[in-house]
């Protein structure tokens, strides 16, 4: 039992990066069908940037902050150099027009930082707390409730503001939305600034646990893109619950069956999914005009 | 050059030209390795242009299969005792099953669901690669041996540079056959519109599970040669940064275009070679000509251009 919350406690710490990666992707996708495999980007930024401006004698707040918002202004130059301009190419063009981006933005990292291991002091002590049992790092209770927050403060946006209300109704019908006033283009840059601010803080999060290095993006993005089509493609709350789920299935898999094959064991079970469930865990059902 | 690119004849001849021409303009046979390089590469990309550029899905894994075909040649011979030759089609066929396997339930699906699944597919190759030590060597990979045919010992940039063309050339030949044919047709059907493919009769799901499994035999073709060619093979043929290369080769030479494919790949074997002078700065320099290159052309170089000329000859 005590071993079962261990692995769950682990588990939901990755997940919940995961689910924040995934809900990026996620408000992409809906403003303009994109997948960005750039979001991992995102996160690699804000964990090295705060590492980098601490090391320099900035407090972690400050630093944290600057990383945040450097991300912010990395994905909106994204937007409007590189996505605006290719307005109208086909989905595919376009992913590889995102990839393309996120080897720039690891070339960049390279030079501007290193290609070290960071590590980030934890927020408060190293001191495990007993559950149970089990124990859990006082920086995963910041992972899980930073994750909590973000996940709230992006539905509150979505359900409450005119901006969320504006994607949500882009996603729903882009020609709709653009015939009642709403600026698409517009929600695509809100779209990609807010995925960029919860990626970022995802990643100084994380930093603590998980180190970081330029290239760490990559397989974010890839977990993140998984988790998306695991809660269903376009749907919030899916990539949550999808991202959660992900972690979940990587740390049990390692923990009772296979460390060395757990991203087998987490891929399987999605594949198992699509099988039962098309459209994911919480993707609604797809109807075509013709 | 408009009608040039448009008859498949036309095509495969240039393609045969600029094989045979190319050495001769050759200072030394490092040239030579990396024009081998660029038709090995090639081939993968012809062969996923059967499924992205005609068929109008999406595959991030297409290295998995090339890194079924590459480890076919190494481990059959050095495990199994079979011949280099035997492996390579034994690879391939191994390849062509695992994708009908994959790809029957997979098909059916709309969306992104095959991205996400060649995607899992890929990682789980390079995963059993790298951690089946005993079979593969592991993450550092695992030699592979010459192979003989009638007491001939296959080596040497330049036999490699006329083998792999010609296997390039073949290929080619063959998708653009393929292309022409009324099963090419009916895959260009359905990647312009499902709904009306599947209206006039074309079994949708069964010519996408036909252009996937082509695509996996011809990236198992390509991992064969590039290993028999290279003496050497690591995980990381199979891996997913190798997947986004393939896949970037088709749409940069341009979606549905054989000779795209061919300049796609050439653009990113010869990038990286040319760029290694930027040191530190290369991979940047390589994302942002990737960016670059497909905000100005989205459809690809090779279509663009030719649409281009076609308006300038009109």
């Amino acid at each position: 039992m005590a071993e079962l919350l261990q692995f769950v406690f682990s588990g939901l710490t990755v997940g919940a990066i995961y689910a924040i990666v995934a809900l990026g992707f996620t408000l992409v996708y809906n403003a303009s069908d994109i997948v960005n495999f750039a979001q991992g980007e995102f996160v690699m930024i804000g964990g090295l940037a705060t590492v980098f401006l601490v090391a320099a004698g900035i407090p972690l707040p400050l630093a944290a902050l600057i990383a945040i918002v450097s991300a912010v202004i990395v994905g909106l130059l994204l937007h409007r150099l590189a996505i605006e301009p290719a307005h109208g190419a086909t989905p595919v063009t376009l992913i590889i027009i995102t990839i393309g981006a996120s080897i720039f933005i690891r070339g960049v990292a390279q030079i501007v930082f290193d290609k070290q291991f960071h590590k980030l002091q934890p927020f408060t002590g190293e001191t495990p707390i007993a559950v149970l049992g089990a124990t859990i790092l006082p920086q995963s209770l910041w992972v899980l409730g930073g994750t909590l927050v973000i996940v709230a403060a992006v539905f509150w946006f979505l359900e409450r503001t005119v901006a969320g209300k504006a994607l949500r109704a882009t996603a729903a019908n882009r020609l709709a939305a653009r015939l009642v006033g709403i600026d698409t283009t517009m929600v695509l840059m809100l779209a990609f600034g807010v995925s960029a601010a919860i990626g970022a803080i995802a990643g100084v999060l994380v930093t603590p646990i998980t180190f970081t290095r330029y290239d760490v993006g990559t397989i974010l993005a890839l977990k993140g893109f998984a988790a998306a089509m695991l809660g269903g493609m376009g749907s919030p709350i899916g990539s949550v619950v999808g991202g959660l789920l992900l972690g979940l299935l990587e740390s049990l898999g390692a923990g009772y069956i296979s460390s060395t094959y757990k991203d087998a064991v987490a891929f399987i079970a999605i594949l198992l999914v699509f099988f039962v469930m098309p459209q994911g865990l919480f993707g609604g059902r797809h109807i075509e005009r013709v | 050059m408009a009608k040039l690119t448009s008859s498949r004849y036309a095509q495969v001849l240039l393609l045969l030209a600029v094989v045979a021409v190319l050495p001769l303009l050759f200072p030394s046979s490092f040239y030579l390795r990396v024009a081998a390089l660029v038709w090995i590469s090639a081939l993968a990309a012809i062969g996923l242009n059967i499924l992205v550029g005609y068929a109008g899905q999406v595959s991030l894994g297409q290295a998995g299969f090339l890194g079924i075909g590459a480890y076919a040649v190494a481990v059959g011979p050095a495990h199994l005792g079979l011949h280099p030759l035997v492996a390579m089609v034994a690879g391939a066929a191994l390849a062509g099953v695992i994708a009908y396997i994959v790809g029957k339930p997979i098909l059916r699906l709309r969306g992104y669901y095959l991205a996400i699944a060649t995607l899992g597919f890929g990682l789980l190759v390079a995963l059993v690669l790298t951690s089946e030590g005993a079979w593969t060597g592991g993450p550092d990979g695992m030699s592979v041996a010459r192979p003989v045919l009638f007491g001939w010992r296959i080596s040497g940039a330049e036999t490699w540079y006329w083998i792999s063309g010609l296997f390039m050339v073949a290929g080619a030949f063959l998708a653009l056959n393929l292309l022409d044919s009324p099963g090419g047709r009916s895959l260009r059907a359905l990647h312009d519109s499902e709904v009306a493919a599947m209206s006039l009769g074309v079994d949708v799901a069964t010519k996408k599970l036909a252009a996937f499994v082509l695509a996996a035999v011809y990236a198992a073709v390509a991992g064969s040669l590039l290993a028999l060619m290279n003496g050497f093979i690591t995980p990381d043929a199979a891996g997913f940064l190798h997947s986004i290369e393939i896949i970037t080769m088709v749409v940069i030479g341009g979606m549905g275009s054989v000779l795209g494919c061919v300049v796609g790949a050439a653009f990113l074997v010869m990038l990286p070679q040319t760029l290694t002078f930027l040191h530190d700065y290369e991979h940047a320099v390589l994302g942002l000509l990737i960016m670059v290159f497909m905000v100005l052309l989205p459809r690809g170089s090779v279509p663009s251009i030719a649409a281009r000329l076609r308006r300038a000859a009109a």
